[in-house]
């Protein structure tokens, strides 16, 4: 088992759409919101995925399929 | 010895000791170093620093580690130029350059990675590491080599031969990571925290991101013990922009210079600029980019700072420059042809930027204004082959000289 942070960042046309519900529903993890602020337009998400490393990565997979920004929670890493 | 207190987090004020961490276990917020005021203001004079290194460690007493053990291949202390030339094309009557292309790796981050790499090995660490395009690269391998650390470096497969060499020659483990830009960010996040290794701009990101206030100081005492009225800085995490402020604030709190009113404004590329989008659409929610710029060194979509750097534009009055590939090359040429500067893209960004704000009344021409360059062209030479004269090629005859030279300058380009 495994714990991942990340950070989703959700575009106008998804805001509506219960993302993290079917996530949790479709793989075996764990998701657990820890921050976020979401409006009409923009919305992000901290979130902590609990689970297999493998699954936790396909999750991830599907989540950016659908259109979701994922990035580390702490900003990015690569740098100039 | 060291000021510093404890790390605080930027967000609830959660304290935690002076150890290997970047955020707050409970809120996610970036901590940062804070440090006895009381104790700093009767150690410090302007005669003490003036007495001190011509490096940034004559600082020592604002920055959070041991001076006297310090890795130090002598950054810092670089020149502030009055670019009376550059003012003069852009309507600016006293406008200055602060050069840090002049550092040891020839970028600024030679102070950030000074400092994380020297608390580093305080922390007990013998491995630095990185992910970056360029410079920080340079620089962690740089002092990994003076210091007797092992360095591993994460560069994107895709990266310049000038680049990969800057950083190789100093002898790292240098690892090429194949995939797009998101998935080597999210690969180094997780190796970031899978191995015990000090990464410069993860785990000892707050005395790394401390470094940047030495750009504050320097220009400050540069001055005669003043602050600026305007700084434009470029922005990538919008960790120097935030930290070159906080420099002028503790010179302030230590009662060496007066309250610094200083307007700071940004710039970025227009390829990469979320928190320049965020700042005309009068937001603090920042949206993440994907990058396509030739400033790579700037090139930070989701920047940890961005949110704080749009709270320091809305602070200070300050403004957020955006501009296009063609104009940071054509920043580059006019620093270059009226200063004597060569800087990489990044220099291209904030001259460009610093042209933008200037023609549109946002710097006032009075105004004692410092533009931080802070990165040497010859990491970028790509950028801007194209847009420069070849040289005249001539046979070796007077007549040939004269016939091509006559011919240049009848285009008007000699």
């Amino acid at each position: 088992m495994a714990v991942k942070r990340v950070r989703f960042t959700f575009p106008e046309n998804l805001i509506r759409e219960p993302i993290i519900y079917r996530l949790g529903h479709e793989f075996q993890v764990i998701t657990n919101v820890r921050m976020a602020d979401v409006d009409e337009k923009t919305g992000w998400v901290v979130l902590e995925l609990e689970g297999d490393p493998d699954e936790i990565e396909r999750s991830l997979a599907w989540a950016q399929e659908r259109g979701v920004r994922v990035d580390p929670v702490t900003g990015d890493i690569v740098e100039g | 010895m060291s000021f510093a207190k404890n790390l605080r987090c930027r967000e609830c004020h959660r304290e935690y000791p002076l150890e290997a961490r970047h955020v707050c276990d409970f809120c996610f917020g970036p901590v940062e170093v804070t440090y006895d005021y009381d104790a700093i203001r009767k150690a410090v004079s302007r005669e003490r620093i003036e007495r001190g290194p011509a490096s940034l460690w004559r600082y020592r007493d604002y920055l959070p580690c041991d001076a006297e053990s310090a890795i130090d291949i002598g950054a810092g202390f670089t020149p502030l130029i009055r670019a009376k030339n550059l003012g003069k094309a852009l309507g600016l009557n006293n406008l200055y350059i602060k050069n840090d292309t002049v550092n040891p790796t020839w970028s600024f981050k030679d102070r950030v990675v000074a400092v994380a790499s020297s608390r580093a090995r305080e922390l007990g660490y013998d491995k630095l590491a990185c992910a970056s395009t360029g410079n920080l690269a340079n620089s962690v391998s740089a002092h990994a080599a003076a210091a007797g650390m092992e360095a591993v470096v994460f560069i994107p497969h895709d990266l310049e031969l000038g680049k990969v060499l800057g950083s190789s020659i100093y002898g790292p483990t240098l690892v090429k990571v194949r995939g797009n830009y998101d998935a080597v960010n999210r690969l180094c996040a997780e190796l970031a925290g899978a191995y015990n290794w000090a990464f410069v701009n993860v785990n000892v990101r707050p005395y790394y991101s401390e470094g940047s206030k030495t750009l504050g100081f320097e220009v400050a005492e540069q001055l005669g013990w003043r602050a600026p009225d305007h700084c434009v800085v470029p922005i990538a995490s919008g960790s120097l922009f935030v930290k070159i402020r906080k420099g002028l604030q503790e010179l302030w709190k230590t009662g060496l210079i007066d309250e610094p009113k200083t307007r700071m404004s940004g710039a970025q590329a227009a390829g990469c600029s979320p928190v320049a989008t965020a700042w005309q659409e009068g937001s603090m929610n920042f949206r993440p980019q994907r990058p396509n710029t030739i400033a790579k060194s700037l090139a930070i979509g989701n920047p940890a700072d961005g949110y704080y750097s749009l709270v320091q534009l809305q602070e200070t009055g300050g403004a957020c420059g955006s501009v296009t590939d063609d104009e940071i090359v054509a920043g580059m040429k006019l620093l270059a042809e009226t200063e004597g500067i060569f800087a990489e893209t990044a220099g291209g960004v904030t001259v460009a930027s610093l042209k933008q704000l200037a023609a549109q009344g946002r710097i006032h021409p009075d105004e004692l204004t410092v533009a931080f360059i802070t990165g040497a062209g010859f990491k970028t030479v790509e950028a801007v082959a194209e847009a420069l004269n070849p040289p005249l090629e001539i046979d070796a005859t007077m007549e040939s000289f004269e016939a091509a030279y006559n011919a240049r300058v009848a285009q008007g380009v000699a």
